[in-house]
């Protein structure tokens, strides 16, 4: 199975990416760029990440989601984050990262956010 | 006093990360430690097989990484060493600072330090960085 499955939907013009599994170095953090890459070449450039299912997520993968968030913003599109877990909540927090990234418990209000 | 130890030997690939933090658990779970300081070990043991391997070894694969395990009644202790050309830890910025939260890198060592109760870092006489890792419960 592979480390991390992303299922994509489209909610009028934001995308969702939902993501099951762990966010680490190598399989993890790939399957993240490589479905960020995507979008933006499809310019597609309003995303939220639905974070439910992963559990785990390691240095390298804070590094992609930085990475995500940083080539979104270039563009010109946002990203933002549904769904932390406790413990994504906690390394998010520890980092300050929670100071960068746009984080919410709830689909509806995250859809809502985006301009 | 030291109850249990283990020691690993790994190749410098990244898939070994996975190995480590296997071990790294069962070693946990058969000294009895609880799941949230478990955690915090899983976390700082891949990230420094992720550091020895990557930054270490550079993914050589003719060098390899070290770990090992002991236990004592009120703590684990983990030792990782690499073959690599030696790191200080001081040069390493704060991932924290306004300035570095934007990086795509250089989280590892702050993981470790936040998980951990104890890291140091030295370098090797015979050559490479031994960190050590010290986790109380």
């Amino acid at each position: 199975m592979a480390e991390l499955n992303i299922r994509e939907r489209q909610a009028g013009d934001v995308t969702v990416l939902d993501m099951d599994g762990r966010i680490t170095i190598g399989d993890g953090s790939l399957a993240l760029r490589s479905a960020v890459r995507r979008l933006l070449e499809e310019g597609k450039k309003k995303i939220l990440l639905n974070l439910a299912g992963v559990g785990y997520i390691d240095s390298s993968g804070i590094g992609e989601l930085v990475s995500s968030y940083t080539a979104i913003n270039k563009e010109g599109g946002q990203l933002k984050l549904l769904s932390l877990t406790q413990k994504l909540q906690d390394l998010l927090t520890i980092t300050k990262l929670l100071t960068v990234f746009d984080a919410y418990d709830t689909e509806a209000e995250a859809l809502s956010s985006f301009k | 006093m030291t109850e249990q130890t283990t020691r690993l030997v790994l190749p410098s690939h990244i898939e070994a990360v996975a190995d480590a933090a296997a071990a790294a658990a069962d070693f946990a779970r058969s000294c009895g430690v609880a799941e949230e300081a478990a955690f915090g070990i899983d976390m700082s043991v891949r990230e420094a097989i992720t550091n020895a391997i990557v930054h270490g070894n550079k993914e050589d694969d003719t060098k390899q990484v070290e770990i090992t395990f002991s236990c004592s009644p009120h703590a684990v202790e983990i030792e990782v060493r690499d073959q690599g050309e030696g790191f200080d830890p001081a040069v390493v910025p704060d991932p924290t600072a306004a300035e570095n939260l934007l990086k795509t890198s250089g989280r590892g060592n702050f993981l470790m330090r936040s998980f951990m109760d104890e890291v140091t870092w030295q370098a090797r006489p015979e050559g490479g960085t031994s960190v050590r890792m010290l986790k109380k419960f």
